[in-house]
């Protein structure tokens, strides 16, 4: 069977398919970004914090996936939940790192200077040291998003629809066309989404566009985000 | 019944430690597995990644790596290997390497590649030629980073290797996949809370290897940077 027969005879598949398998990563990523400022923001705060904190997510970081959707499923079912929750953790131990890293890269100086010009602790939070912080802060957002379409699939093994379904069927129908395509899309979803968050980046940091010194420190930030000495 | 109530009747049963189906046995594969895969990657990527570190060239590829390898489905890449290839040994051994090649390498690439200019200016000033250079300077301060990117190498080894048991690999997957396909949701949780020791103790196992492998003046250093 041809890759465009089989594509086009399963395309309301591959679309639903595919638009769940975004939902399963962009939401873990979202709520985890939305967890991780308030906490990050408590953990450079109260400094004391921050050395326990980052042994928990180290090792929660380290917990494979599928033992982590088992263990919710007497509590939330094989529904999407089950699988949402721990991605969400995932991105959490992602993200909190990269938002304190970001936070206390603010040079003093910086901060020093937002204080001489009368701002108050919340507003110079808000206006300067966020801001600042950003480029990390969606570096660790890039790589939790990629990282939860990506584990997304793996949630078919408890039954939770995905593209993670093509792989499943494929390997009981021995199939491969369909494992390929449901790779590829998998990459490609992921991909587009990287992209979409670049873009808002530059959106986001108008400063660092007169710059040259931004995206490589950033790639090379994403490759070794998620782990912590 | 809570996951923990459903883990422990099954753990605290005799049945699960003997017999070519018990638990020491499925640890033991899970580590070789495992194991093996990540001696396999780092004898690949650490090499490759010092290199490119110490003369520059072919950083871009590095670059590029950094995110997409994240992007690659583990479940379908397994799954693939088991079709073309049959169920032998290259199909799970190569998505493990796969996926534990990139952060060695760009870890191992970032360390060397950051180390401190007048360090190894001070190196070429003392008379070493570049192989000392890099032997005795250069892999010494890029350890810490080289000791992370094995670290997380095994954090992502140690998941796919459980993960694997879909494709029929041994180990403590075996239990989950096995519990789920049989509804049997003790073998599930009983395997789901052996998987999470077991990465633990690994990670335990590296931050051990880290005291042990890396000079304590560089361990300091990298607390205070």
């Amino acid at each position: 069977m041809s890759t465009w027969t089989w594509l086009s005879t399963n395309a309301a598949m591959i679309r639903q398919l595919t638009l769940e398998n975004a939902i399963l990563g962009l939401v873990p990523a979202l709520v985890g970004l939305a967890i991780s400022v308030p906490v990050g923001i408590l953990c450079v705060r109260f400094s004391w914090s921050w050395p326990p904190v980052l042994s928990v997510t180290s090792a929660v970081y380290a917990i494979p996936s599928l033992a982590i959707f088992v263990v919710l499923i007497p509590y939330t079912g094989l529904s999407n939940l089950t699988v949402i929750i721990p991605l969400t953790l995932f991105s959490l131990c992602v993200l909190v790192p990269n938002v304190v890293d970001g936070l206390r890269s603010v040079p003093e100086s910086v901060r020093q200077a937002a204080t001489a010009m009368g701002f108050g602790t919340m507003r110079r939070l808000v206006r300067v040291e966020l801001p600042q912080a950003i480029p990390v802060i969606i570096a660790g957002l890039r790589v939790a998003t990629v990282s939860s379409i990506s584990l997304a699939s793996v949630g078919q093994l408890i039954g939770v629809s995905s593209l993670g379904y093509f792989f499943i069927d494929g390997l009981q129908r021995d199939f491969p066309l369909e494992i390929y395509v449901a790779i590829v899309l998998v990459i490609l979803l992921a991909l587009v989404c990287d992209l979409i968050l670049i873009l808002i980046r530059w959106l986001l940091t108008p400063w660092q566009r007169s710059q040259r010194a931004g995206p490589r420190v950033d790639e090379l930030e994403l490759a070794t985000a998620g782990q912590r000495g | 019944m809570s996951f923990l109530s459903f883990a422990w009747n099954w753990l605290k049963s005799p049945a699960q430690w003997h017999g070519a189906d018990g638990i020491p046995i499925r640890v033991l594969q899970h580590l070789g597995y495992s194991g093996l895969s990540l001696l396999v990657a780092a004898t690949i990527a650490l090499p490759l990644g010092v290199a490119i570190g110490h003369s520059g060239r072919g950083s871009f590829v590095i670059v590029s790596l950094a995110n997409v390898w994240r992007a690659i489905p583990t479940l379908g890449l397994l799954v693939l290997m088991v079709i073309l290839l049959g169920f032998s040994v290259l199909a799970w051994l190569i998505p493990l390497v796969v996926l534990a090649i990139p952060p060695i390498l760009v870890n191992a690439y970032e360390g060397v590649a950051g180390v401190d200019p007048g360090l190894k200016d001070a190196a070429r000033g003392m008379g070493m030629t570049p192989w000392q250079q890099l032997r005795k300077v250069e892999v010494p301060v890029a350890l810490p980073l080289i000791m992370l990117g094995l670290r997380t190498g095994a954090i992502f080894v140690v998941a796919t290797a459980t993960i694997a048991a879909e494709i029929g690999l041994g180990g403590l997957g075996r239990y989950i996949i096995d519990g789920l396909a049989t509804e049997n949701y003790g073998e599930v949780a009983g395997g789901a809370a052996l998987v999470v020791v077991l990465a633990l103790v690994v990670q335990v196992v590296f931050v051990g290897l880290r005291r042990l492998v890396v000079p304590a003046g560089l361990r300091r250093q990298a607390k205070t940077s």
